[in-house]
């Protein structure tokens, strides 16, 4: 599989090579070519935009925001310093793609990101990694210098005026990291947590300047739009919904694991790739895209294909992709508790509704689930989750809340029968 | 600035464009619940409170952090705002106590105050409630941390008004706690700002905790007396006692803050020192008695003194009004002798100035200021409140040059530095001067002949030679230095080349006022000509035979206490004017119970020549007067004309005239002339480089047992750069004796590599300090 004839895997072909990571597969196969024209031959930064919009990429961070337009708020005539950052803090969980795009094809990032330089007139860019992965954060700090020294990255590339230093920066773990205002915080040398918007990071971002914030994946994406152009990939998924996805596919299937797919393809048959059901077990629930997103019942989801439209129109979002499959011998409470828990943990504390009310919410349920319940525990936390829903800085509320509103939704039977029956009902 | 229409509660508006929402509603006058907002700090919008309505967006948005667009309709009390903002008091209410009797917030709590609006009757939470730990902020802030809601305006002071992050909120979540770093103390001299800023009991006064219910408090308006900016103070009263002391919020002195020495040196007032009868000491013994027989007492005996062998001597904290009629008196009796810079030693200007002395510019300017030169300042501890301006001005970008003879940290960025010992002080601002003058292609004026213009002189010029607002100012060191003469006309110099505005620091809370109302040989109220007669140091230096004192503690307040105590106990009759015995116990003959500034009106003119008078806010304690009062009874009994004030007001018009405020304006001016500039000596041995600490600069401050026991009242240490310490084979932290010229010393050892080669800094205006001697020129420093 090669980057040069078009196949649906955009991020992940190179998992397949020997030394899938090193910059010799890498330009072997072509890796580099979209950058050096664009450079050389000084492509317009309207046009590559241009391409990606047509091309549908949308932010495979979390909120699926068209990357085109996003690249188009940014002030690129500003004669200041101006970043781009790239999110590989992968914290959500559910969510492991992009450290397979960092162990297996660092090289495609680093290349994604000096197009994001050269068309966002950044002459220095971050890659904040997630603090608990280091023997991928060492593949990435060896692929960078690999680039450095091939001159893909630093002074006058190939030649010309254009400058680009790339930086990795290793963060400690915290799932608030990877939202884009708390990750620039982190990036400064300050506790990571979220900023107030507006001021956007498009006029007010890393160190105050312009910034454009994308998730790894999205990054990863842009040399193959570059160099296939934005018709191709959109072609690979469906209307605006362009290209592939790579879907981290855990739980109760057979073979866990990273699968890039079309967007657009039918949940079911995303299911068998990942070898089904575990065996003899019937499908119960899915969590679509990472714990933040609601859940769905298993009828809902045989339904639906892979898209954020599809999965939006179905009541969840598809998020970062991470596809939670349970079966009928999950405990939705119990499930809930856990997750709960962990936006609990998590919370950066900043803000009054998620501080106070995520543990609030992990302590009802967590009662419910120790058999001590109380009649009015559904209504009370229905009512707390939508009193933080829309009353914070970031969208960790939200994401802490949707999870206990559609599990009440979804499967509140097995709640009242947990705090009637003081008992699991499964 | 764009001009933008929008409606607020159905109220049409015009803001400019740039506003918040809040802001638009303060205008308006419209009240929006709020904890994080506070209109001098950084917009955080944690707390979430002020959540209101805009018509067309999809939740309810902060108004403190949204700014206003063109058309936006908001609703601060429609049923939709009001359900967020009460979704958003019921989660600050889940872990926060509710025992508001206890707390030593109750009664003026926002958050007591709105969870009355906006709380349910009864609380939905039945989980456990979080308790934080308190934690140890020193002796004037205490904590009760489980009460915090996490607001940060005590983290976001520290980082922006107070220059230094002493609080931090380490934790995540509900683990989110505010506090010190690794437990070291608060030490900020601003620190007490965080009380009131805080909206909960979370951080409280230590020495006020537990003592009153603000509800109990009438709050007087009164005007701080320590240093030369003249905070507006709102002093807490119950039962006739001053019970806290906070800021009263003046845009244009102190905005809505305080230095700690003037929250907390209330504390000071109260003690078992206070001299409460007139005291007149009789065979060696001290009796108390009556007023007019003190009194009767004193005129007598100063009728047999002749006038030139009287010495008057104020400090610079006592009312104009006092200062006007010391002056009067001792005029009065045909004696010019009477002086209120205590700590100075070059009285060389006083033929050479056209006016008083002053800032130069208007208070406020400080914060917007595009190049500055300080010269000989201790800003943050003598001038806290002007130093946060200067902050200011820093983080607006303005560039701060320093020449001092000691570092110590500013908090902010310093565009360039020299520091040198205090002998070089001129010579370093010589430099300055030619090379402004060099650069600016100007002849080089001669008292800068001697200058080097280095790179770091080179460096200030262009500094000085840019922007468009710039200043130069001197401080307190400058002023009480050998060759303060020379420094203020160089400095002069500096200004007029640089096309800056030239200012005096006022020393301290009356330094403006007291030569204003002529307490200064040979110069009368307002400039007008007087009788000639002894400076402070000339007073001292030779022992006159009477002295009459107005709170002056000649061992803390004199530039060279061991002179000015030789020359006190020499005299033949001592009468001291004090709220205090103190050690004048030891060399007066008379004591007169003075008020201090609550029992008593008076006049206090800042550095900026604002005029600024006050009432007492707590009547005399005991038999204490005001000394204006105390002055006027002596100028009868002594049979002058002209003391016939009844109140303290028709003093101040006789001082000052109907219109106080032009009349000091006209009379302030920097400008000096004929100043010679001598070369430097090239110094041998070691110099000694003193300051006054923070918290001893005047009588009520010293008595202030809170102030007393934080980090800036630690006992003087001998600093010294590592270069000396070797050269004199001390040791770091061991002991040195020092000598100037009276008897040893032994003090700690501190190395300060800051500190120019050759000096031993040790602070002066300390009880253990006082045996030493001058605040500049020679020292010794040996081994124990
Ligand atoms: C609590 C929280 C955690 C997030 N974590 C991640 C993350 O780990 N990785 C990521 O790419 N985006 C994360 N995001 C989304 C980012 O804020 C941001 O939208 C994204 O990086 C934008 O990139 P994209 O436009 O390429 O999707 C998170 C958002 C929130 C609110
Ligand atoms: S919503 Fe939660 S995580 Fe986000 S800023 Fe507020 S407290 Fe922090
Ligand atoms: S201690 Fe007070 S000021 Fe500081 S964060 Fe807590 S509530 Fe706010
Ligand atoms: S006052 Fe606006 S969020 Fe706190």
């Amino acid at each position: 599989m090669s980057l040069l004839k078009p196949t649906p895997q955009v991020c992940s072909w190179t998992q397949a090579l020997d030394h899938s990571a090193s910059l010799a597969t890498y330009v072997a196969n072509g890796g580099y070519q979209a950058l050096r024209r664009v450079v050389t031959e000084q492509v317009s930064g309207d046009a590559i935009i241009a391409e990606l919009k047509t091309s549908a990429l949308r932010g495979r961070g979390g909120a699926g925001f068209p990357t085109g337009l996003k690249w188009s708020f940014m002030p690129r005539a500003f004669p200041g310093d101006k970043y781009i950052v790239c999110n590989s803090d992968e914290g959500e969980p559910g969510t492991f793609k992009d450290r397979d795009i960092l162990r297996h094809n660092p090289h495609q990032l680093i290349e994604g990101m000096a197009i994001a330089g050269y068309v966002l007139g950044a002459r220095v860019g971050y890659n904040y990694i997630h603090g608990e992965i280091f023997e991928i954060y060492d593949i990435f700090e060896r692929a960078l210098k690999e680039a450095r020294e091939a001159g893909y990255l630093g002074d006058n590339l190939f030649g010309t005026d254009f400058c680009f230093q790339l930086h990795a920066h290793h963060g400690y773990g915290a799932y608030i990291c990877g939202e884009e205002t708390a990750l620039l915080e982190s990036i400064e040398g300050k506790k990571g947590q979220p900023r107030f918007k507006p001021p956007f990071p498009a006029s007010f971002g890393l160190y105050g300047k312009p910034t454009t914030i994308n998730n790894t994946e999205t990054l990863a994406s842009v040399p193959w739009i570059v160099q296939h152009g934005g018709q191709a990939f959109l072609e690979l998924g469906k209307p605006n919904n362009g290209g592939p996805k790579l879907f981290s596919v855990s739980g109760h299937v057979n073979k866990p694991g990273n699968y890039e797919v079309p967007l657009g393809t039918p949940f079911a048959e995303l299911l068998e790739l990942a070898g089904g059901v575990r065996n003899g077990h019937k499908l119960k629930a899915v969590i679509p895209g990472g714990s933040s997103a609601p859940v769905l019942p298993a009828e809902v989801m045989m339904d639906c294909t892979m898209d954020f439209d599809c999965i939006a129109k179905a009541g969840s979002m598809l998020g970062s992709g991470a596809v939670i499959v349970m079966d009928e011998t999950v405990c939705m409470v119990r499930a809930l508790e856990r997750l709960s828990y962990f936006y609990f943990e998590e919370s950066c504390g900043q803000c009054t509704p998620c501080r106070e009310g995520t543990g609030w919410m992990y302590r009802v349920i967590h009662r419910i689930e120790h058999g001590q319940g109380r009649p009015e525990d559904m209504e009370l936390l229905n009512s707390v989750a939508g009193r933080i829903g829309g009353h914070t800085i970031c969208a960790l509320g939200d994401a802490a809340a949707m999870p206990v509103q559609s599990f009440l939704k979804h499967f509140g039977r097995e709640f009242e029968y947990h705090i009637e029956q003081k008992r699991c009902m499964v | 600035m764009a001009t933008l229409n929008i409606e607020i509660d159905g109220r049409a508006l015009q803001v400019e464009s740039g506003d918040t929402i809040m802001d638009a509603a303060n205008q308006a006058g419209i009240t929006i619940p709020h904890f994080c907002y506070h209109k001098k700090l950084s917009i955080a919008a944690n707390c979430r409170m002020c959540l209101v309505q805009v018509e067309k967006a999809p939740k309810p948005l902060p108004a403190c952090a949204t700014p206003v667009t063109d058309g936006m309709k908001v609703y601060t009390r429609s049923e939709y705002a009001i359900n967020a903002q009460k979704s958003v008091m019921e989660f600050l209410l889940i872990n926060h106590p509710l025992d508001c009797p206890i707390c030593d917030q109750g009664g003026e709590c926002t958050l007591q105050d709105l969870a009355v609006g906006y709380g349910g009757s009864s609380s939905r939470y039945q989980e456990i409630k979080r308790v934080v730990r308190d934690k140890n902020l020193g002796p004037l802030i205490a904590t009760d941390m489980t009460r915090c809601i996490h607001c940060s305006r005590c983290v976001r002071f520290g980082q922006e008004i107070a220059g230094v992050m002493e609080l931090g909120m380490p934790g995540r979540g509900e683990h989110t706690e505010v506090m010190p770093f690794l437990e070291s103390q608060v030490a900020s001299e601003l620190s007490g700002n965080v009380i009131d800023l805080c909206p909960v009991g979370a951080l409280t006064s230590k020495p006020f905790r537990y003592t009153a219910r603000s509800w109990e408090l009438s709050r007087r308006p009164s005007i701080s007396p320590h240093d030369s900016l003249g905070s507006n103070l709102e002093v807490h009263v119950k039962d006739n006692k001053v019970m806290r002391v906070l800021p009263r919020e003046n845009e244009d002195v102190n905005e809505c803050w305080l230095a700690d020495r003037d929250r907390f040196s209330y504390e000071g007032l109260n003690t078992a020192e206070r001299l409460t009868q007139p005291m007149v000491k009789y065979n060696g013994q001290w009796m108390e008695t009556t007023w007019q027989a003190a009194l009767e007492f004193v005129a007598d005996k100063l009728k047999t003194i002749p006038a030139e062998q009287i010495g008057a001597l104020s400090t610079p904290y006592r009312p104009a009004e006092e200062l006007f009629l010391l002056q009067k008196l001792m005029r009065g009796m045909g004696s010019g002798n009477v002086d209120h810079r205590l700590r100075q030693s070059d009285f060389s200007l006083d033929d050479k100035a056209h006016g008083g002395f002053w800032l130069g510019m208007p208070v406020t300017y400080m914060s917007r200021l595009n190049r500055m030169l300080v010269v000989g300042a201790n800003l943050r501890k003598d001038h806290p409140l002007m130093a946060h301006r200067i902050r200011e001005s820093v983080r607006w970008y303005g560039e701060l040059n320093l020449i001092n003879a000691h570092e110590d940290e500013f908090l902010g960025k310093v565009h360039a530095k020299r520091i040198v010992a205090p002998s070089q002080l001129a010579s370093t601002l010589a430099g300055v001067c030619r090379a402004l003058a060099e650069l600016k292609a100007l002849p080089v004026p001669d008292i800068a002949a001697h200058g080097v213009a280095d790179d770091t002189a080179r460096k200030m010029a262009d500094s000085l030679s840019g922007g468009e607002t710039r200043a130069v100012f001197l401080g307190n060191m400058a002023q009480h230095h050998p060759s303060y003469s020379q420094i203020h006309a160089l400095a002069q110099e500096v200004s007029r080349l640089a096309g800056a505005s030239f200012g005096v620091l006022g020393e301290a809370a009356n330094s403006v006022g007291a030569v204003a109302v002529g307490a200064i040989p040979g110069c009368g109220a307002l400039g007008q000509p007087a009788l000639k007669g002894l400076n402070a140091q000339q007073m001292l230096a030779q022992p006159l035979r009477a002295y009459l004192l107005l709170s002056v503690e000649a061992e803390l307040d004199t530039h060279d206490p061991v002179a000015a105590i030789a020359s006190i106990n020499a005299a033949e009759f001592v009468v001291m004017m004090s709220p205090y015995k103190g050690k004048s116990l030891d060399y007066a003959d008379v004591l007169l119970p003075i008020a201090p500034w609550t029992e008593t009106s008076g006049t206090f003119v800042n550095t900026e020549g604002r005029v600024q008078s006050f009432s007492a806010v707590v009547k005399p304690l005991g038999e204490t007067r005001p000394a204006w009062k105390v002055l006027r009874v002596l100028g009868n009994l002594l049979g002058l004309a002209g003391f016939e004030h009844n109140d303290s007001k028709e003093v101040l018009r006789d001082a000052l005239g109907d219109t106080p405020l032009g009349s000091v304006q006209a009379f302030l001016d920097n400008e000096v002339s004929g100043v010679k500039v001598e070369p430097p000596s090239p110094g041998e041995g070691l110099e000694r480089v003193a300051e006054v600490p923070i918290y001893q600069t005047d009588a009520v401050v010293r008595r202030s047992p809170s102030l007393q026991m934080t980090l800036d009242a630690s006992l003087p240490v001998a600093r010294m750069n590592s270069r000396l310490i070797a050269k004199l084979g001390l040791q770091e932290n061991g002991r040195v004796s020092v000598r100037q010229t009276a008897s040893a010393l032994t003090l700690k050892v501190q190395r300060d590599d800051f500190l120019p080669d050759n000096c031993v800094r040790v602070p002066s205006g300390h009880p253990l300090t006082a045996g030493l001697g001058p605040m500049f020129g020679p020292i010794t420093a040996e081994p124990v």
